[in-house]
């Protein structure tokens, strides 16, 4: 509510001069009277919640790495404590290094199927069954994924492991053994996010005019040649804000590996994600302080890969024109 | 926006095998592909083979949910791979809403756990219709003020807003557990609504691009006529962005629905167990040593059912607006 009132106040001694430039008063000057008031009064809500759940709790965070804090006694100040010990941490480093393991199987299996896919729908039909069927994994919960790919992908009697054997394979304990347990939780979740994806990157595709392909078409290019030299490079921008939006999205695993690995963080730390490890250090062993610094750390990891990617990427730039 | 051309009319819902290789109406990128037909077919022929790959890996984990929720457990250690229900049986689902006596259920496997289904369904329920119209509502208000209100600041503070999107969730979860432990709202509803009621900067974002784009004209006329901003707002305004909300809606309900990780968090007994949470917990009850699959899978159905009724009914929609929502 502060901001909102101050959104309010601030407005007042303006009234007149200042504010008509915003969109260049196409209205009767009269009907702005009272619009500051009413704004802040139509912000309000939505301010409110801003504020108190995603401003207020990021800089509470950021203060709460500064001290140790385990809910039940006040949080005491301890200064750079809990970041010496993070990097001292050989768990942390584990679960920083089986996060990154796991984004980049993620994202790439992700990509190149979504891509797959946006192409062989725009180029096959345009048909909205076909792409309600590839959404309908992003309808149910990552519980609800993890849980059936446990048992799809069960040692003994999974079907998976049924498939294999029938194929003279031997076989794998997919979520219980070391090697195996990151790469099928970044399959698991590529089965249930890819349509989703793909229909983004679709739409991407729908986006570029027909007269682009037809002037290919008539040159002669192939399927390949126009994918590689028309379709990639214009999908570009839109491509790079969806793996932006992965890579954010896929550092957040959780649920996924909650579910589908024995015990916190699997067989000597194979599973313990980074949101593992954060969840257990504040809930497991109430050590708050502790938990956001981790916190801090992945903000800022997230934030430099999002920069960098972004500049990488000119994902702000269109070749459409 | 021709993104967002409706497709041709399918039906969403029949669970038919493979669409037909032949859309219905014929754009001018219709006939144009035409001509790309007399390419040579085998390639055709090898990405509708793909396709139906992709389809097949979607769809059959759901299939055996169900195949395995209708079989019984001890089939299932003797036929793993039989692609029928073996031995059909509804002990699963009888598990599941605890309908066995507890000697029954420890005889086929289940752990004497139950899912108290009706109440997690309307926990569920109720947060995401909580955080779904509370949420679309207050962000269509800011949403409005940010678009066609003018005030001092106005750039400012939105761009404040954009800037939220960039936090991410696990970021603001702890301090916001901490924050809603202090306000006593632990083990509530409400609790698990809270943070997202109000806004997130997506849904003020998403329908902000709405508003800046009607004609001035539509409120200009009413404004003559004398009525009150607030009442162009309710009046004028809302109905004409029932669909973009609506689209909104959808999306909201859906990830409410499916959120784990705060309700986990903040939820500690039934009262305010919402059915994600239930899941996991009946999974980590069922016995290590030889899991009650079948009732597991019983669970996961009735958990997964409800949004996939829902899509039932909303696919087209829901399916059009992915489109939109990505492309800013």
């Amino acid at each position: 509510m502060t901001v909102a009132s101050t959104v309010m106040t601030k407005r007042k001694p303006a009234d007149g001069s200042k504010h008509a430039d915003a969109d260049g008063g196409s209205k009767p000057a009269g009907a702005d009277r009272g619009d500051g008031l009413l704004a802040a009064l139509f912000i309000a809500p939505a301010m409110f919640g801003f504020v108190v759940f995603l401003a207020w709790p990021t800089l509470r965070g950021i203060y709460l790495s500064f001290t140790r804090y385990n809910l039940l006694t006040p949080a005491e100040w301890v200064g750079l404590d809990n970041y010496r010990r993070m990097v001292n941490d050989p768990i942390f480093w584990s679960s920083l290094r089986v996060t990154v393991e796991y984004v980049f199987i993620n994202i790439g299996v992700q990509t190149v199927a979504a891509l797959c896919i946006a192409v062989l729908m725009q180029r096959l039909t345009k048909s909205s069954f076909l792409r309600g069927i590839v959404l309908t994994p992003y309808l149910v919960s990552n519980v609800v994924a993890g849980v059936v790919w446990l048992w799809i992908l069960d040692t003994q009697l999974g079907i998976g492991n049924q498939i294999l054997g029938a194929l003279g394979f031997d076989h794998v304990a997919f979520l219980a053994s070391n090697e195996w347990v990151i790469p099928s939780i970044a399959l698991i979740n590529v089965w249930r996010h890819v349509g989703y994806t793909a229909l983004l990157l679709f739409a991407g595709l729908q986006a570029i005019p027909g007269d682009v392909y037809e002037a290919a078409r008539v040159d002669g290019s192939g399927e390949l040649r126009t994918f590689w030299k028309i379709s990639l490079p214009l999908l570009r921008p839109v491509l790079a804000v969806v793996m932006i939006m992965t890579v954010i999205g896929s550092f957040q695993v959780f649920d996924t590996v909650a579910v589908a690995t024995p015990g916190p963080g699997g067989p000597a730390n194979a599973s313990n994600v980074l949101q593992l490890y954060i969840y257990s250090s504040a809930f497991g062993r109430f050590q708050f302080g502790y938990a956001s610094a981790m916190s801090v750390a992945l903000l800022a990891v997230l934030s430099v890969i999002t920069i960098v990617q972004y500049r990488l990427t000119r994902a702000g730039e269109s070749d459409l024109g | 926006m021709s993104v967002l051309t409706p497709p041709p009319p399918t039906s969403p819902s029949a669970p038919a095998p493979e669409p037909a290789p032949e859309p219905a109406p014929r754009t001018t990128a219709e006939v144009r592909r035409r001509t790309r037909r007399t390419l040579p077919s085998p390639g055709r022929m090898l990405a509708w083979t793909v396709m139906g790959g992709i389809v097949l890996i979607t769809l059959l984990p759901f299939y055996w949910i169900v195949r395995t929720a209708l079989s019984s457990n001890t089939a299932l250690t003797t036929d793993p791979s039989s692609p029928l229900p073996v031995d059909f049986s509804w002990g699963g689902f009888e598990r599941v809403f605890g309908l066995q006596s507890t000697e029954e259920a420890l005889a086929q496997g289940g752990s004497g756990g139950s899912l108290n289904f009706w109440r997690y369904l309307f926990n569920s329920t109720i947060v995401a219709t909580m955080v779904t119209v509370c949420q679309v509502m207050f962000s269509a208000m800011a949403a409005y003020a940010f678009a066609r209100l003018r005030w001092r600041g106005r750039d400012k503070v939105f761009g404040l807003f954009l800037a939220g999107l960039m936090v991410p969730a696990i970021f603001t979860l702890l301090p916001n557990f901490v924050l809603i432990k202090q306000l006593g709202l632990i083990d509530t509803l409400t609790g698990i609504a809270l943070p997202t009621m109000f806004m997130t900067p997506f849904a003020v974002f998403f329908l902000r691009q709405f508003f800046m784009n009607l004609p001035r004209e539509l409120e200009e006329a009413a404004l003559l006529d004398g009525a009150g901003k607030v009442r162009i707002f309710f009046q004028l305004l809302l109905p004409t962005a029932a669909a973009p909300m609506m689209t909104l809606g959808i999306l909201t309900y859906i990830t409410a629905w499916n959120d784990y990780f705060w309700p986990l968090m903040v939820s500690y007994s039934d009262s305010s167990r919402v059915l994600t949470v239930a899941l996991n917990i009946f999974r980590s009850q069922t016995p290590q040593s030889g899991t009650d699959w079948a009732g597991l899978m019983a669970a996961t159905l009735v958990a997964a059912l409800p949004m996939l009724l829902l899509f039932g009914v909303f696919a087209r929609r829901i399916v059009n607006s992915i489109g939109f929502t990505g492309i800013k």
